[in-house]
């Protein structure tokens, strides 16, 4: 929350002129039929995306030439004046292009070209997500004209639509950032800054990956790595003693008493074991508790434990304390 | 031309409820707590329009009316300290409300879910109302409080209160109404209503915005929400917003004056842009218009998305509101199209146009045409009305 946030609602004062002009008037409205595109000298495309019951829905029509080429483009749609906006803007820059060219046209281009000035989103956030329903129509169209798959026009997969951020680029930021947040991936990629389904279940639409699934996911794949690669570095002796997990710290600890300790105690007929080990941030604490003749000797308080704590400190980490109990 | 059909939101302080406040900014500006004459010269207003609430809703002298900053307060006040003083340490934690209620309610509920509240949401039936055998089935042995509106914002249907208020009564439960859309609408008979609680906003029914009320009914206890000085005889501490006393009183005075216009003029009026607007195809209106607040229209339009109708009713100086998608902040579909069992396709056509005592026939006719000519124009462009 800031000044900015506090007061809501001007929602249509952040439209551009371009959009509120493209709602006022748009200039592709319309239908083709059949009959239109053969004078025209080419194939009818009506694809439907949406659905109204979601709040959006649009219908697009194409002129397909022989060599691929559009060369009429019109929609009607159901929405909001941002989605008419966004169809009518999607239609005119579909023109004139092959098909090969339009299914490479994507929302942000369509949001692009509805801006005033190119530094001031056409839209209020919420509503970037109108701007996808003219990408996806594309998309549509042109696997009815070429007889495919939508998927197959899509080489990624997109997680955040409003802001088309893939997922693998969602899980490559999480590692390289050490990302811990579904906040700090929208600070980073900007997915789910826009209509914000693609945060967790239950937004305005449902989809495939979530952010709170995959931060989830790329966070215990990143654990598992970690700990794998502990594992294998700890067997060469090459890991860190602080950055051993628990475990490790223990055994390492009692490799360190076993070779260096127990036998000098057992010399004199005592000996030791460990109860507890305490990770605190400042110190690792060891608790032991002495055996045999060690229990009541003199000098297990004194110059046998500054012996133990020495050579730990030396052969491990010199944040080690030990505590006799 | 600009004109206002959006009176469910806010509307327009009556210039007499203004010229009534205007003394007590800049010249009597006193204290009421104050010893003084510049605090007690506010005192015979202050009365007066504490006797005009009373009997605005008819209330007994033995009952309470709290004024407060709004209903959402009112309603926050009930809500918090009835479960946190009987229900938090008890085994009453059951709260009965409904999935049409104003956010106030809604979010106060789910906060209390929080610490332990069990909150039951009861549906509204097909004709947009909530039942009086739901609430009475909905009771049980741990029922702490009932919440339940008097009227809905979105469709001015108004719910069976009398009957609820006395099945609750009965089964010894606490009972709230949320009156923000009907004080002001429709005759409130508190004296006659087995009622414990109602909420009110004085920018409801032409008061300022800032103020308004908490009927607690005689011998109900409510631990304050504010906690501070003896304002108020100690239930809701604050210095007294004396301008905003001085206008809800009078706002209310008016609004009872004015019930049989509203219920007579008023309703002709709604009647009529209603009528217009249901000679077009594929268009229904939520509720049976007799069981309605007479100034409301929750209408449906098929193939017409509802902000595009809004944009398109804006641009001809006309102000109406959606409770669906894209218009508010939020991009969820309307709830209450979907409760009445719509078809799912309708759940972002709906539009709410709402009248008051200032709305003119001239401005309900420029209405109708307008609203005529934008489904035609929107209708042509929808890619699902052929």
């Amino acid at each position: 929350m800031a000044k900015n946030d506090l007061l809501g609602g001007a929602l249509w004062e952040q439209y551009s002129k371009k959009v509120a002009d493209r709602m006022n008037e748009p200039r592709n409205l319309g239908t083709i039929t059949e009959e239109d595109a053969k004078a025209k000298g080419g194939k009818l495309i009506v694809a439907d995306y949406g659905a109204e019951s979601c709040g959006d829905a649009v219908r697009l029509y194409w002129v397909v030439d022989d060599s691929g080429r559009i060369i009429d483009s019109k929609f009607r749609s159901f929405g909001c004046g941002t989605a008419i906006a966004s169809s009518d803007m999607m239609c005119e820059l579909c023109l004139g292009k092959t098909v090969d060219e339009a299914v490479k046209i994507t929302n942000i281009d369509v949001e692009m070209s509805l801006r005033d000035d190119p530094e001031t989103p056409a839209v209020p956030g919420q509503k970037m997500h109108c701007s996808v329903m003219a990408y996806d129509v594309i998309k549509k169209a042109a696997s009815i004209y070429k007889g495919v798959d939508m998927d197959s026009f899509e080489s990624e997969i997109i997680v955040c639509e409003c802001a088309r951020v893939s997922l693998s680029t969602i899980q490559e930021v999480i590692r390289i950032n050490d990302l811990k947040t579904v906040e700090e991936i929208t600070d980073y990629t900007k997915a789910g800054a826009f209509c914000k389904s693609c945060i967790k279940p239950g937004g305005h639409e449902d989809r495939e990956y979530y952010l709170v699934d995959i931060l989830r996911d790329t966070r215990a794949l990143m654990e598992e790595e970690k700990l794998k690669a502990n594992a294998n570095s700890s067997e060469s002796g090459e890991l860190a003693f602080a950055d051993m997990t628990m475990v490790q710290k223990i055994k390492a600890i009692d490799k360190v008493i076993d070779a260096n300790i127990r036998p000098m105690l057992m010399m004199d007929g005592g000996n030791m074991e460990i109860i507890d080990v305490k990770d605190s941030e400042k110190n690792i604490d060891i608790y032991i508790r002495y055996t045999g003749a060690c229990a009541g000797c003199a000098s297990s308080s004194t110059g046998t434990l500054y012996a133990i704590e020495t050579v730990l400190r030396q052969k491990l980490d010199t944040s080690i304390r030990v505590m006799p109990i | 031309m600009r004109i206002y059909l959006d009176n469910n939101a806010t509307t327009i302080v009556d210039p007499k409820v203004k010229e009534l406040m205007d003394p007590f900014f800049s010249q009597m500006y006193g204290n009421p707590n104050s010893l003084h004459s510049f605090g007690t010269e506010t005192h015979p207003a202050i009365r007066h329009a504490i006797d005009s609430m009373y009997s605005a809703i008819n209330a007994n002298d033995n009952d309470d009316i709290v004024v407060t900053s709004c209903a959402t307060e009112s309603i926050n006040w009930v809500l918090k300290s009835i479960f946190f003083e009987h229900g938090f340490n008890s085994n009453k934690k059951h709260i009965i409300t409904t999935t049409v209620e104003h956010p106030a309610v809604n979010a106060a509920c789910k906060y209390l879910e929080k610490f332990g509240a069990k909150v039951t949401y009861l549906p509204i039936n097909e004709q947009g109302i909530i039942t009086v055998n739901q609430v009475a089935e909905a009771i049980t042995e741990e029922t702490l409080l009932v919440s339940i509106m008097w009227a809905n914002n979105e469709t001015g249907m108004i719910f069976p209160i009398d009957e609820v208020s006395k099945v609750c009564k009965e089964k010894g439960v606490l009972f709230h109404s949320d009156g923000v859309q009907a004080v002001g609408k429709i005759a409130l008979d508190l004296s006659k209503t087995e009622i414990d609680f109602l909420s009110f906003s004085a920018h409801k029914f032409h008061g300022p915005k800032g103020v308004g009320g908490l009927y607690i009914k005689n011998g109900r206890s409510l631990e304050p929400l504010f906690h501070g000085g003896e304002h108020m005889g100690g239930m809701r501490s604050g210095t007294l917003n004396v301008p905003g006393i001085v206008g809800m009183g009078e706002a209310m005075r008016l609004a009872n004056e004015s019930l049989e216009y509203e219920g007579s003029t008023v309703r002709r009026l709604r009647d009529k842009l209603e009528d217009s607007i249901l000679e077009l195809p594929d268009v229904f209106v939520v509720g049976d218009r007799e069981n309605r607040t007479p100034n409301t229209i929750l209408v449906s339009i098929r193939g017409v998305e509802g902000e595009a109708m809004l944009w398109d009713l804006s641009k001809q100086g006309i102000a109406a509101s959606t409770g669906s998608a894209c218009a508010s902040e939020d991009l969820e579909a309307n709830p209450v199209l979907l409760a009445i069992g719509a078809d799912i396709e309708l759940a972002h056509t709906a539009i709410r146009l709402s009248l008051s005592r200032f709305t003119t026939e001239e401005e309900i006719d420029f209405t109708a045409k307008v609203f005529k000519d934008s489904v035609e124009r929107l209708r042509k462009i929808s890619s699902s009305y052929a």
